[in-house]
């Protein structure tokens, strides 16, 4: 699935009010449903293929790095307060123990900080986005 | 109905919930640890979340990551299983305050019932006959807890309130190393359980093991769907159930089962439960209660037609039960053989790849399993891979079609207890029927 039409599909969801939507394309389907904070994205099972998949577009690559997991299950945030600047952007530069993000879990905020020393070179959740135990987060190099 | 439910807890249980959840149309959520990502149930749900790393103290007991992984995922409940939080008291305050259904019984119950004292005291008050005992904590008085002791009668069994499923107990003989018995086990109950307070019950030489099957709902109503005799046990852990128990009549099973359905009314109880006794000598002494869907449901699904879960699902939704007294009937006989993980003579576990699966099937035969070809048994959850499941109108037929079913069966690439069962379904003693629960131990000689 193009990463650009699953953007535009959640960006199609948050402005209209729709609570869930369902695409079909061939054999891949994708559903995408509003959950508390951010709309969530739920592929839903693909038959097995023996044929080749059609080409993709493709995806950009993941930079090398070091990569800072999610050590919880909760939403992420990219801020202390809706109204606060982010803690780092892409191209931040990071000691050990700086403070990366919070996830908050059963009405806690937790700051997750960093476990390594360097420059942010990407973020792999979006805000608001909910997390499982050991999610890639951001990279670090 | 409830919309989603997070399934607190994995292998086979976690698909035999989805299942229920699924039949219902209720979304289910799988949660699993690093270790069960290829897990059946995770890959046939509708969302999964990894909850922590292999160790269970870091993820099916992860009180924290279970509550926002259904808060995450906007779930409406939370079904816990067995073992894990499913008795964990704090477990179900917590998941209520946070706002989510606990599929299971109240917080206040999962209290009642986790002391085995006050549980004891409880069921007296129902009318459920008791192992007769101390009736109350042991004290720190020698003199007293040795009269207590003769008052009961020798042999004598000291247990942790806090104990259960065979921990936390230790046999007495005589009178001479009775005090010592008393501190030994206290000591030991201090560091498994946190919580020194120990009991006194007559020890009860060769009992069966036989329970009884209760569901409560939300509107007072309770009903009992017979026993199970699970009287075939290794150290405490059951090997094989039957429902019903053989040499239990009609009138017996009424008498019992209606005091359990009277207890359940006025504890309040809700969802399923069971309650365990020892059976000897034609009478029924009450020793614990079990607050959560068991292991071997299924062999009481087989002979009543009843989906257990199912029923805990709809009582959890607020709904009345299904049934009356009056409309469980039971039907033929049904066997289940826990097939495990395990070297068939050391009972060493066995985790790694199954490289060969295939399971038995026809009339009467029933497998509740998550394993599949190539998966791997992760070595850091018990080892329990298969519930083989056989049912037919007589038990003899019901065992027939138990030793059909497991000479089909096939496990490669891992050891299991197969050979095991095989070996009981021929066993003399064991077709007779009524073996009492030191037989199997007897029999392997251990």
């Amino acid at each position: 699935m193009d990463i650009r039409k699953v953007k535009k599909l959640i960006e199609m969801l948050e402005e209209s009010g729709l609570g869930e939507i369902e695409i079909h394309e061939g054999e891949e389907s994708i559903r995408i449903s509003r959950a508390s904070s951010a709309p969530i994205v739920v592929p839903t099972a693909t038959p097995e293929r023996s044929a080749p998949a059609k080409s993709e577009p493709p995806v950009p690559a993941i930079p090398s790095g070091h990569v800072v997991t999610s050590p919880m299950v909760g939403t992420f945030y990219r801020a202390a307060s809706p109204d606060s600047t982010p803690f780092v952007e892409v191209g931040s530069q990071v000691e050990v123990g700086d403070t990366l993000c919070i996830i908050e879990a059963m009405k806690m905020l937790n700051e997750i900080e960093a476990d390594k020393s360097g420059v942010i070179r990407a973020i792999q959740k979006e805000n608001g986005q909910p997390v499982e135990y050991g999610e890639p987060l951001f990279i670090i190099e | 109905m409830i919309e989603k439910v997070v399934i607190a807890n994995r292998s086979e249980i976690a698909l035999r919930i989805l299942r229920a959840c699924h039949m219902l149309g209720i979304r289910t959520v799988a949660l699993h640890s690093e270790a069960d990502r290829e897990a059946k149930y995770v890959r046939l749900s509708d969302e999964s979340v990894c909850i922590g790393p292999a160790p269970a103290a870091e993820s099916y007991l992860n009180i924290p990551a279970v509550i926002s992984a259904a808060e995450v995922t906007d779930a409406n409940a939370i079904h816990p299983g067995y073992g894990f939080l499913a008795e964990n008291a704090d477990f179900a305050e917590r998941v209520e305050q946070s706002g989510f259904i606990f599929i299971g019984p109240r917080p206040e119950t999962l209290r009642l019932m986790g002391d085995k004292i006050s549980a004891i005291q409880t069921m007296k008050k129902s009318g459920v006959p008791c192992v007769p005992g101390s009736e109350g904590p042991l004290g720190d008085d020698g003199n007293e807890n040795l009269r207590v002791a003769a008052k009961i009668g020798y042999p004598v069994l000291i247990k942790a309130t806090a104990g259960g499923g065979g921990k936390g107990m230790r046999v007495v003989h005589t009178e001479a190393t009775l005090l010592n018995a008393i501190s030994l086990t206290r000591a030991e109950a201090a560091a498994a359980f946190g919580n020194d307070t120990v009991y006194m019950e007559k020890y009860l030489g060769n009992p069966r093991h036989i329970e009884f099957q209760v569901l409560a709902d939300q509107h007072g109503n309770a009903i009992h769907l017979g026993e199970r005799d699970c009287s075939l046990q290794r150290r405490h852990q059951k090997v094989i159930e039957e429902s019903p128990a053989p040499g239990i009549s009609d009138k017996l099973r009424r008498t019992i089962g209606e005091r359990c359905a009277e207890a359940c009314r006025n504890i309040d109880y809700r969802s399923a439960g069971t309650f365990e006794f020892l059976y000897e000598d034609g009478e029924f002494y009450f020793i614990e209660m079990n607050t959560r869907i068991q292991v071997e449901h299924p062999v009481t699904e087989m002979i009543t037609g009843i989906d257990i879960v199912r029923e805990q699902l709809r009582i959890a939704a607020g709904e009345k039960l299904a049934y009356r007294q009056k409309d469980i009937v039971i039907s033929g006989h049904a066997i289940e053989c826990r097939i495990n993980a395990e070297d068939p003579s050391s009972f060493l576990p066995s985790p790694g790849c199954i490289v060969q699966y295939h399971q038995p099937g026809g009339p009467g035969i029933r497998v509740d399993s998550h394993i599949y070809n190539n998966y791997s048994v992760p070595p850091y959850y018990d080892s329990l891979i298969v519930k083989l499941i056989a049912h037919s109108d007589t038990r003899e037929l019901a065992m027939a079609r138990m030793r059909v079913a497991l000479s089909e069966m096939v496990i490669e690439g891992i050891k299991t207890n197969i050979p095991m069962h095989e070996d009981i379904m021929s066993d003399a003693a064991f077709q007779a029927g009524g073996v009492n629960i030191h037989y199997l131990e007897k029999k392997l000689g251990l």
